[in-house]
């Protein structure tokens, strides 16, 4: 059914046919067509932002969070410019999300018009794919392809830039939803004859070790219960990534904590001495690696990606599978009933005893104190007091982030949203709100640093009108406390620009934006004040005093391998100033 | 090896067909003739740290909007298997092949070199002109512009050669480079 509309009606009326209920934008010149229609209609509504990064942040909780597609709508030239970031981090952990911006009028592009900037040029090698639209019989088509393309094979941001003019113009509509514009159509099912030699290796391997990632929780609710299943049928131990988390349950017995630069002792080891590696939805990414040329050396590897250019882009395997994990662990489970193997349980017995000689090390110790919160005991206090609630935390970056991934134990996906791959300070708060618009009742949390959050504060307005009751954990030490910790043990503790000096009253500044503020620095009064937080059904900051200078451990420091890692209890303060060579002080 | 929108694709077999070394590869390419599409192959190359040695694009199936990128980029195997990849993921692009890999293609240029100078070295120039097969499409009385055809080493051989004729400057047109045989870019099957 075709009907004639202008070009802002058919906005409004592709995220309807959609099934968009919520967007995040922020209005301006460019894009007031779009926000006119908006304000005549109830089928969509929009979460007005205080900046266009925390648009776009929103977006990506909500995606994340719901496993639909996060919408964002905002302005030309500083719209879109302030929305790069937000993208970036969208395409880098494959997060599907729709942007629209508005563009000046066709016959000003290309004249330094007020407000212009080459929006689709910018935003090219930070999208999956996007268009400017310069003809209204182009943009019914388009809108629909930008939500295809956004949600088909590897998730990840696409834009579609709109002239004013066009979004004046009267043109025919039609709902194009699932009739594909461009010919892009990834392959979902892993070929055949890949899958069963994965099982073949599966089912001779002696020291297993499955490696899951975010391609666990993008692929949906389908790829998490099928990765229990998958555990479970093989027994073999699964670690997985920071975007992993919550795919395979940590209370599962199977668990190993996670992986990589900040992740536990027995996942690392395991790694390092698995004959057989089946990795699940992630990119052998440097953070998880270490240094390439000493990683997992005696291993065949299995690599399940639905993107082609991540198989041998870090690390060769043996064994790539392309295609959609729900998909390929389906098939795999079925090859492997098929094929019933009699494994090596002897082998497997020892490799067990060996990963809980591993686990014995208990690498996630660290020294408690009755006098100060240790930001571990903070985070532990808070998983304590939320995980039979229906939570959701997200996170910004830096230690608190790592702390978090340590020490709150994720039992279900899509309940930890995180900047993973661009490690975006001031991701998590827009990101909550985000969370909280998808799930009104749910609690939602943003733990946070000191630093980090004053990146995108602003939105805490956002959170006050649209009425998201989100907390804002911060873990405050006064410093950049990765930035610190990095100083410590690259740089001779010259601790350049990472002390935040002039910190803002977090109680005062909540109370400012009509939130509730809270503030606690005794070990004795947390949980009472976690409590407290929780009861309060409007946005809050809970500002949490912690130790200055704790360091976050175990930690594989750069440019070296899973099997050299520096464990928190037994490490000096000359140690941590030798830890990483000439060679490891040029890595990031 | 050829990468193909919407089909299953590995690359591990690679490592024992091809010897690691690394050597130039002329890649063909297949797209949808879209606003941006060439930025999005050259932002891809500059932003991965790949190199372009040569480029050339223009507009091959009018119908159906397709254009043929003809790229030639160096590297070790497994580099230039991840640039075929990465130009595989994106969304206008419609097919990668490697002539290189999938055996023998023919490879042209063409270039227009203008020499000057009168007397001796002009009569030279001519006669060289006419060695190596050069069409002389502008002449005056103390210049000429050659329009050579070839493989691109047979251009560099002429051009190096117009340098001691006086040579002015030359332009080209960058490779244009089809696999022998009968099958055709869009109708070969995936290897």
């Amino acid at each position: 059914m075709t009907r004639q509309m202008t070009g802002a009606e058919m906005v409004i009326q592709a995220l309807a046919d959609q099934g968009v209920d919520t967007i995040f934008g922020y209005p301006g010149g460019s894009v007031l067509p779009i926000f006119d229609e908006l304000y005549q209609q109830d089928k969509v509504h929009n979460v007005l932002v205080r900046h266009e990064q925390g648009a776009g942040h929103a977006a990506e909780g909500y995606a994340r969070s719901t496993g639909r597609v996060g919408v964002a709508l905002v302005t030309s030239g500083p719209g879109a410019t302030n929305m790069v970031t937000a993208l970036a981090d969208a395409l880098l952990d494959s997060i599907p999300m729709v942007c629209i911006t508005g563009q000046v009028p066709t016959h000003l592009i290309g004249t330094d018009a007020f407000q212009e900037a080459d929006t689709v040029g910018i935003t090219r090698p930070c999208t999956k794919h996007n268009w400017l639209v310069r003809r209204i019989e182009d943009l019914p088509h388009v809108l629909h392809e930008a939500f295809r393309i956004a949600t088909t094979g590897r998730p990840g941001p696409v834009l579609v830039d709109i002239p004013k003019n066009i979004q004046f113009q009267t043109g025919t509509y039609e709902n194009f939803k699932g009739k594909p514009l461009t010919q892009y159509n990834p392959p979902v099912k892993g070929r055949v004859e890949a899958i069963k030699e994965a099982v073949a290796l599966m089912a001779a391997a002696k020291k297993p070790v499955i490696y899951s990632g975010g391609g666990v929780i993008n692929s949906g609710a389908d790829a998490s219960r099928l990765l229990r299943q998958f555990v479970e049928m093989t027994g073999f131990p699964i670690t997985s990534t920071l975007m992993g988390l919550g795919g395979y349950p940590a209370s599962g017995k199977n668990w190993l904590g996670m992986l990589g630069m900040h992740g536990t002792y027995e996942a690392n080891l395991a790694m390092h001495d698995c004959d057989v590696m089946v990795c699940i939805g992630a990119r052998f990414d440097d953070r998880i690696t270490g240094r390439i040329d000493a990683f997992s050396p005696k291993s065949k590897k299995i690599h399940i990606d639905i993107d082609p250019s991540s198989i041998n882009k870090n690390v060769l395997v043996d064994v790539p599978i392309v295609g959609d994990v729900a998909h390929i662990l389906g098939q795999l489970t079925e090859a492997w009933l098929d094929l019933n193997p009699t494994v090596d349980t002897a082998a497997h017995k020892a490799w067990w005893k060996q990963i809980d000689s591993w686990r014995a090390k208990k690498c996630l110790t660290y020294k408690n104190s009755s006098e100060v919160i240790m930001p571990q005991y903070a985070i532990e206090r808070l998983y304590a007091l939320t995980k039979d609630r229906d939570t959701y935390i997200t996170t910004e970056v830096g230690q608190h982030q790592m702390w978090v991934a340590q020490f709150y134990g994720f039992d279900e996906p899509k309940r930890f949203m995180t900047s993973g791959g661009l490690g975006t300070m001031g991701y998590g708060l827009p990101a909550a709100i985000g969370v909280q618009v998808a799930h009104p009742d749910a609690l939602v949390i943003d733990v946070a640093g000191d630093a980090s959050i004053q990146m995108n504060i602003q939105e805490m307005a956002t959170a006050v009108q649209a009425g998201a009751p989100v907390k804002a954990f911060i873990l405050n030490n006064q410093y950049m406390g990765m930035v610190r910790q990095w100083q410590q043990l690259l740089h001779g503790n010259r601790l350049s620009h990472s002390y935040v000096e002039a910190m803002p009253d977090f109680v005062k500044l909540a109370e400012a934006y009509g939130a509730v503020g809270i503030a606690c620095s005794k070990p004795g009064d947390l949980d009472a004040a976690i409590e407290e937080m929780i009861s309060i059904k409007r946005p809050v900051i809970f500002d949490c005093r912690v130790a200055n200078l704790a360091n976050c451990f175990p930690m594989i420091p750069s440019g070296k391998a899973h099997n050299e890692m520096l464990l928190g209890e037994e490490v000096s303060d000359e140690e941590i100033g030798n830890a990483i060579g000439a060679a490891g002080k040029a890595l990031v | 090896m050829m990468i193909v929108a919407g089909q299953s694709q590995s690359t591990y077999f690679l490592e024992e067909e091809v010897p690691n070394t690394e050597r130039s590869h002329t890649l063909s390419v297949l797209v949808d003739n879209e606003p941006g599409v060439l930025a999005r192959v050259i932002g891809l190359f500059s932003g991965r740290g790949y190199n372009i040695e040569s480029l050339t694009v223009s507009e091959v199936e009018h119908e159906k909007h397709l254009s043929r990128i003809t790229v030639v980029t160096t590297g070790r195997p497994p580099v230039i298997s991840q640039i075929m990849h990465q130009l595989g993921r994106l969304v206008p692009v419609h097919k990668v092949v490697n002539l290189t890999w999938s055996g023998e293609s023919i490879e042209r240029e063409l270039a227009l070199v203008k020499v000057g100078g009168r007397g001796e070295l002009r009569d030279e120039a001519l006669r060289l002109a006419q060695a190596f097969n050069a069409r002389t499409v502008d002449a005056t009385l103390e210049s000429y512009v050659f329009e050579i055809t070839g493989t691109p080493s047979d251009i560099d051989r002429f051009v190096s050669i117009m340098k001691e004729c006086g040579l002015v400057e030359v332009a080209r047109t960058g490779l244009a480079a089809l696999a022998r045989g009968r099958a055709g870019i869009v109708d070969s099957p995936a290897s």
